[in-house]
C-alpha cells in the first residue's frame, strides 16, 4: 500500500452530559493515502462531522471526549499533541471547509483579511505586502477577482462565499483538506462548479482530502475510496469501484442506493430505508443496522458483526461471514 | 507552506475605497447623527480651547455686589450667588464633567468587555466565578456602592473615576457575555479555530468586532448616564470638592435660588441635556455606519 497521510485506528468518541452519554463514533478505522480522496458517506447523525472534528481536535470542550484510539497524521498521533502544537497544524497542515458558507465567514472582516489571517498565523515573517499578494493569488485561484478582497462577505453570493471559504482553507496549502458537506448549502449548478473547482485544486496541489457528504453522486465523481458510516460505525468501505460496481454490499449501502431517484428506470419506486437510526445513547446489542435491515438473521440482533475483508473491500455484516453463513437461519424477507 | 509564485495576480480594476471613507459615507446619510456630531464637536472645541473663550480667573472671581445677576452683555449666562460668572463656570465645569464621564465610560467599557468576553468564551468554571462575583457586586445598590468608595478613598478626580468605573463596568460584562455566548457557536468562529487561531485572537478579531455595534450604543448611552450620575454624587456632596466648577455641583447650588434666579439652573442643565442628546444621536448613527450589513 502507498503511504498514508491519515490513519485513524479504533477511534471512539462520546458526547457526555450529566444525563446521558451519546456514543457518536464507535471504534472506526479510516485510512487516507497521500494525494487520495476518501468519501465519508452516511445519513445525518451518523457521526461524520464528529469524526472530522476529532481529527481537528475541535470537539466541543465540555462534552465531546475521545475515549480510545489514535489519529495518526503523517506518522504523528494527533491525540498526543499539546493544544499549542495542534494549533500550528490546524489551518497549515490540515484545513477544513465548513458546510454553510453563509455563516462560516465573519461578517465584519473583509474576505481578504480572513484569507490573510491563517497565512499570517502560520507564516510570521511575511510582510503585509507579501501577505496581500498571496491573498490575491488565492482569490484568483478560486476564480474571484483579486480586487474584491476589500469587500465584505455579504457582498458575495452563496457560491462565491463558498469559493472564499475554500480559498481560506487552501491558503496555506494544507496536506489534508477536510470538506464537511461543502456543497450541501448550494444550488445544483453552483454545486457542480464548486465541486469541479475542488477537484482541480486538489489535483494541482496534490492535496489529500476527506470528503464528507450524503450525496453518492459527489462520491462517484470526486473520491478514490469510500467509507459508509452508520450509527457511529463504518459498515462498509472500499474503493469507489468496490462500492459502486462491486457485487457484495452491506444492506445499508444497498438501502442508500435504493433511496436515490433514477432517471433511467422510470417505473421503479424509491425504496427508502424504513425506520430511523438507533438512539445513540442506547445502541442495539448486535449489529447496529439490524432493526432496519431487510436481510436480518437471528444472529444479527445478538452478536456484533466483525468486519470481513475481501481484498480492498471491507464489510461489517454477518451475511459475509462464511462461518456463520452455515449456521444461519434465514428469516422472512421483510 | 506557501508557494509565492504559483499564480500571477490580476490587475486591480476596482477603485479602492478606504474603510474610513466608507463609514463616513454611511454616517452622513443619517441627518440626526450629523447634527449630533456637529453639536458635540462644537462643545468639545469650546471645552478644549476654553482658555481662548474665557479666562479661568473668571471661574473663581467673586463679586458679591453683582450676585445673582440675570444674563447680560457682561455676563452672558448671568452670575451666581457669589457673583461668579456662570458662563465661565459652565465651560470649565464641562471640562470636569465630560472628562470624568468619558474616562469612566472608557475604563468601565474596557474592564467590563474584557471580563464579559472571557466569561462568555471560556464558559464553565471561569464563567461561574466571574458571573457570581458580578452578582455580589450588583446586589449592592449602585449609589450606595459608589458613595462608599468615594467616602473611603476621598473625593477627587481619580477616586471619582474609580468609583464610576466600578459602578458601570457590570453592564458591559453582562452585555458582552451574552453577545459572546451567541457568537462563539457560530461557524465562522469554528472556521477561525480550524484555521489555527488562538483563543485571544478569536476574541479580539472575531468576537469583539461583531459585538461592537452593541458595545458602542451602550457606551454612548453610558456617557450621558454617567454625567447625570456624577451630578447626583456632587449633589450629595461626594463629587468634586465645591470651589471647582462642575455641572452637577452647579445644579445643586442653584436649587436654592430656583425661583429668583432660574438661569443658574437652566444653563448647566441645558449643557447636560445638549451634550447627552448629541452624544446619543451620534451613537445611533455610528452604530449604523459601523455595521457592514446595512451597507448599501
Amino acid at each position: 500500500m502507498s503511504e498514508m497521510i491519515l490513519d485513524i485506528n479504533d477511534l471512539k468518541v462520546v458526547y457526555k452530559t450529566d444525563l446521558e452519554t451519546v456514543k457518536a463514533v464507535n471504534s472506526i478505522n479510516l485510512k487516507i493515502g497521500k494525494g487520495k480522496t476518501l468519501g465519508l458517506v452516511g445519513e445525518t447523525g451518523a457521526g461524520k462531522t464528529t469524526t472530522a472534528l476529532s481529527i481537528m481536535r475541535l470537539l466541543p470542550e465540555r462534552t465531546g471526549k475521545i475515549l480510545e484510539g489514535s489519529i495518526e497524521f503523517d506518522g504523528k498521533n494527533l491525540l498526543d499533541l499539546l493544544e499549542e502544537d495542534m494549533r500550528k497544524i490546524r489551518g497549515d497542515k490540515i484545513a477544513m471547509v465548513f458546510q454553510d458558507p453563509m455563516s462560516s465567514l465573519n461578517p465584519v472582516m473583509t474576505v481578504g483579511e480572513q484569507i490573510g489571517e491563517s497565512i499570517l498565523l502560520h507564516n510570521e515573517g511575511l510582510s503585509k505586502e507579501e501577505v496581500d499578494k498571496l491573498v490575491e493569488q488565492k482569490l484568483s485561484m478560486v476564480g474571484i477577482l483579486p480586487s474584491r478582497k476589500i469587500e465584505y462577505p455579504h457582498q458575495f453570493s452563496g457560491g462565491m462565499k463558498q469559493r472564499v471559504v475554500i480559498a481560506m482553507a487552501l491558503a496555506c496549502e494544507p496536506e489534508l483538506l477536510i470538506a464537511d458537506e461543502p456543497t450541501t448549502a448550494l444550488d445544483v449548478t453552483i454545486q457542480a462548479q464548486v465541486l469541479m473547482m475542488i477537484k482541480e485544486l486538489r489535483d494541482s496541489h496534490g492535496t489529500s482530502m476527506l470528503m464528507i457528504t450524503h450525496d453518492l453522486g459527489i462520491v462517484a465523481k470526486v473520491c478514490d475510496d469510500v467509507a459508509v458510516m452508520y450509527a457511529g460505525e463504518i459498515v462498509e468501505s472500499g474503493t469507489v469501484e468496490d462500492i459502486f460496481l462491486g457485487a457484495n454490499h452491506h444492506p445499508y449501502t444497498e438501502g442508500l442506493f435504493g433511496s436515490i431517484p433514477n432517471l433511467v428506470s422510470k417505473e421503479r419506486r424509491l425504496t427508502p430505508i424504513l425506520g430511523l437510526m438507533p438512539d445513540p445513547t442506547n445502541l442495539p446489542e448486535g449489529c447496529v443496522f439490524a432493526p432496519r435491515c431487510k436481510k436480518r438473521m437471528e444472529i444479527c440482533t445478538k452478536v456484533h458483526p466483525e468486519s470481513t475483508v475481501l481484498g480492498t473491500h471491507e464489510l461489517r455484516c454477518h451475511l459475509f461471514n462464511k462461518d456463520i453463513e452455515k449456521e444461519m437461519e434465514v428469516k422472512d424477507g421483510n | 507552506m506557501v508557494n509565492m509564485t504559483s499564480v500571477e495576480t490580476e490587475k486591480d480594476t476596482f477603485k479602492k475605497q478606504s474603510q474610513f471613507k466608507e463609514i463616513w459615507r454611511r454616517f452622513k446619510k443619517n441627518k440626526g447623527a450629523v447634527i449630533g456630531l456637529i453639536i458635540l464637536a462644537a462643545i468639545l472645541l469650546v471645552l478644549i480651547f476654553a482658555g481662548a473663550v474665557v479666562s479661568y480667573d473668571m471661574v473663581a472671581e467673586q463679586n458679591l455686589s453683582g450676585k445673582l445677576a440675570s444674563p447680560s452683555g457682561e455676563h452672558l449666562f448671568g452670575t451666581d450667588a457669589y457673583g461668579r460668572d456662570v458662563f465661565a463656570r459652565v465651560i470649565y465645569g464641562g471640562r470636569t464633567s465630560l472628562g470624568i464621564a468619558v474616562l469612566a465610560t472608557i475604563s468601565s467599557c474596557i474592564v467590563g468587555s474584557a471580563l464579559g468576553a472571557i466569561a462568555g468564551y471560556f464558559g464553565g468554571k471561569v464563567d461561574s466565578i466571574i458571573s457570581r462575583s458580578l452578582d455580589i457586586f450588583m446586589s449592592i445598590p449602585d449609589i450606595l456602592f459608589t458613595m462608599a468608595v468615594v467616602f473611603a478613598l476621598g473625593a477627587n478626580f481619580k477616586n471619582l473615576l474609580i468609583a464610576l468605573t466600578l459602578a458601570y463596568f457590570t453592564n458591559y460584562v453582562k452585555l458582552v457575555r451574552s453577545q459572546v455566548l451567541n457568537l462563539a457557536d457560530l461557524e465562522y468562529v469554528e472556521a477561525a479555530k480550524a484555521g489555527g487561531a488562538s483563543s485571544a485572537r478569536i476574541i479580539m478579531s472575531h468576537i469583539i468586532p461583531n459585538a461592537m455595534g452593541v458595545i458602542i450604543v451602550n457606551t454612548t448611552l453610558n456617557v450621558s448616564k454617567i454625567i447625570l450620575y456624577e451630578s447626583t454624587l456632587s449633589f450629595l456632596g461626594l463629587g468634586m470638592p465645591p470651589p471647582a466648577p462642575e455641572w452637577g455641583l452647579m445644579l445643586a447650588e442653584a436649587r436654592e435660588f430656583m425661583r429668583t434666579a432660574p438661569h443658574l439652573l437652566i444653563f448647566p442643565a441645558g449643557a447636560i441635556v445638549l451634550t447627552a442628546c448629541s452624544i446619543n444621536l451620534m451613537g445611533d448613527g455610528l452604530r449604523d455606519a459601523l455595521d457592514p450589513h446595512l451597507k448599501s
